[in-house]
């Protein structure tokens, strides 16, 4: 990993701010051909890098240990778990909550961002979709196992069973299987769509005959018709403008498992706006633990620029602020409530058993992104890879105190305990960072990581030489001289 | 330009049944004041070809709105009251659900599955829908066959016209094409 200074001092530095001048998006001497060269020359590597198969070999590995445990707690039982009651719900549902959330990175980079027009989003919104729908893939696992007999998962869904009844749509369980399988489904759609026009520049310059049928079929028959990239255009704006409010709705919908219950802790009207914040925050610390060594592995530090990394440590310094007012306006409300199990809920989170939980919880997600104040440590490589693994770990620590916390002590004293994960709760969990990170190296090995037309786009080649021709700012409404015979 | 000569010795001395023919181009400028000039020579059947969305090509080219958001709002209605009725049928019609004395049918408990219902619709059309505006999947198109269309995914910027054109004259039309100034002409057989 490079150092600060290093960087700092080289032409890969567009973290400077001239208000004269739009800050590039690419560095370096880069045109069409150099990006498509760079990011399709990951693929066409002959020869895979040792170094991808020894990351591949332990995630297949842990993979083997997920489904192993999983095949244990299938032909035993739930009991394996360290689950006991009061604390039904233990690390599955944490887990959940977990892997959702660190996907809401990849819909807010591609769809949030692209509807406000920041255009620094094409380096890493491939990366970052890529990155949505492998979390989403290890969240679902979980309550699906987690429902006990996972032969009769199906009755989750509206399909007549055998005891002639349907789900309750009351339950905001059944909300979130909507809105978990409305979000992998819309994920899997826009990061495809976005592709096509990618896995066509692949087919394009395939050598060989399997390639070329493979990324062929896969391309659809793409033919870069400026009539089809007019209606791709629009679609892509529409799926944008739809996986907006449901990227909000469905961590939204994720808290109402919790806020619609009467639990003091989970009770609370502020969980949906805290639990959302809370997911783009753990979200964007992922998207940077793995583009940092990918970057530098791949060399694409020209295209995925300091910059990128130098915004996304600023969304962390926000969304970790909103997280931390949020932890605050918790306490506050409790004690203005005047409700004494609410009072007590809170008192009991930060002084209880499980103090010691919460205050890695506090340090990590709230201490810890202080330091993104400064320019220094935000350009600084090895301060931000640090600092967002440490940013996941009190992420997932804070589902764990919002789910054990508040379950281990609850109305009835004398059924108050301690939880304690098994180690197949333990195992579970570590393997399914296999899964995640088995689909990943796939991805980066055979998948463009960078959304190669897009990035293109905003090249300052991609526009209008003639300075009387280009619209305002960053090159939008570029306009060819006359539009007069334009009948449209 | 020596290549262009060789594209129209190659159309007549071997009479191949044209497809069409396409000219590619490496500005931006250029490619775009060529646009101009064959959409304002009256071409029905023509395209141009691009490695990324060219901003004020739509208007260049003179290709009108897509009807593609139509559509997906019809989509997501659809959902949407699907995602009502789907409630309403099976916890108010076909097995009545009374839990803790709370009215049999509510709607705002109703919302978050019509609402993700109507996104799940509004999506799906959305993608479907342009595929089929598009007329993808087409895995076989003779332009698939040209050596310039291969860059243009790359860094290359593409017109085609079609010889099924009414206008279309090889003769004609290729002069018409040379006389833009691109990098280089092909003719691209059916």
């Amino acid at each position: 990993m490079s150092t600060s200074t290093s960087v700092a001092e080289s032409y890969l530095n567009n973290t400077t701010d001239d208000p004269t001048r739009r800050a590039p998006l690419i560095v370096g001497d880069n045109d069409f051909h150099s990006v498509t060269d760079a990011v399709c020359g990951i693929i066409e590597m002959p020869k895979t890098p040792p170094a991808w198969w020894i990351a591949f070999f332990i995630s297949v590995s842990l993979t083997g240990v997920l489904f192993a445990m999983i095949t244990y707690l299938i032909t035993t039982g739930v009991g394996v778990w360290g689950l006991q009651a009061p604390v039904a719900w233990g690390w599955a549902i944490v887990n959940f909550v977990f892997w959702v959330g660190i996907g809401h990175a990849g819909t807010l980079i591609s769809a949030v961002l692209f509807l406000f027009r920041q255009r620094w989003r094409t380096s890493i919104n491939r990366f970052a979709e890529g990155m949505t729908i492998f979390a989403v893939v290890c969240a679902g696992v979980f309550p699906g196992i987690h429902v006990g007999r996972v032969w009769v998962a199906y009755w989750l869904a509206p399909i007549p069973n055998q005891m002639s009844m349907w789900p309750n749509f009351r339950s905001p369980l059944l909300w979130d299987v909507f809105a978990v399988g409305t979000y992998a489904t819309v994920s899997l759609l826009f990061w495809y769509m976005g592709m096509i026009p990618d896995l066509a520049t692949i087919r394009d310059r395939a050598k060989s005959k399997v390639r070329w049928f493979i990324y062929g079929i896969l391309s659809l028959g793409w033919r870069s018709s400026n009539r089809h990239w007019h209606r791709f255009e629009m679609a892509y704006l529409l799926l944008a403008a739809l996986a907006t409010p449901l990227v909000l709705s469905v961590h939204s919908v994720v808290s109402f498992d919790f806020a619609v219950s009467i639990v003091p802790g989970w009770h609370t009207t502020i969980f949906p706006p805290y639990f959302v914040a809370g997911a783009i925050f753990s979200g964007f610390a992922m998207v940077v633990t793995l583009v940092i060594p990918t970057r530098k592995f791949f060399h694409l530090e020209e295209i995925i620029t300091l910059r990128h990394l130098e915004s996304m440590a600023k969304i962390m310094l926000a969304t970790g602020m909103m997280v931390g007012l949020a932890y605050s306006t918790e306490f506050f409300i409790a004690w203005y409530s005047g409700n004494s199990y609410e009072a007590f809920a809170f008192l009991n989170r930060a002084f209880g058993p499980y103090a010691w939980a919460y205050w890695i919880m506090v340090s990590c997600n709230v201490i810890v992104p202080q330091v993104f104040w400064f320019k220094k440590f935000r350009t600084n490589l090895i301060v931000l890879w640090v600092a967002s693994i440490l940013i996941n770990v009190g992420m997932w620590f804070e589902r764990f105190v919002i789910v054990v916390s508040s379950l281990s002590r609850d109305y009835l004293p004398s059924s108050w305990g301690y939880y304690r994960p098994s180690i197949v709760d333990v195992l579970t969990f570590v393997g399914s960072f296999g899964l995640f990170m088995t689909l990943f190296l796939l991805f980066v090995r055979f998948l463009p990581i960078v959304g190669m037309a897009e990035v293109k786009g905003v090249m300052p080649q991609a526009h209008l030489k003639d300075v009387a021709a280009q619209g305002h700012g960053d090159y939008h409404g570029d306009i060819l001289t006359e539009r007069g015979g334009v009948k449209s | 330009m020596s290549a262009d000569t060789t594209t129209q010795e190659t159309i007549e001395a071997e009479a191949m049944e044209l497809h069409g023919l396409v000219a590619s181009f490496d500005k931006i400028d250029e490619f775009l004041a060529a646009v101009a000039k064959v959409r304002d020579a009256g071409f029905a059947k023509w395209d141009t070809h691009t490695p990324f969305v060219v901003h004020g090509l739509d208007s260049a080219m003179g290709i009108k709105p897509t009807k593609l958001p139509f559509l997906v709002f019809g989509a997501g209605l659809t959902g949407c009251t699907l995602g009502i009725a789907l409630q309403w049928f099976t916890n108010v019609f076909d097995y009545p659900y009374l839990i803790s004395g709370k009215p049999i049918f509510s709607l705002p408990a109703n919302i978050p599955v019509a609402f993700e219902m109507t996104i799940l619709f509004a999506a799906i059309s959305a993608l479907l829908g342009m595929l089929a505006f598009n007329r993808l999947p087409q895995l076989s198109h003779p332009l698939h066959s040209s050596r310039l269309m291969k860059r243009a995914t790359d860094d290359r910027f593409l017109i085609s016209i079609e010889a099924a054109d009414p206008n279309f004259d090889p003769i004609k039309t290729l002069e018409l094409l040379e006389s833009l100034e691109p990098l280089q002409v092909e003719a691209v057989e059916a």
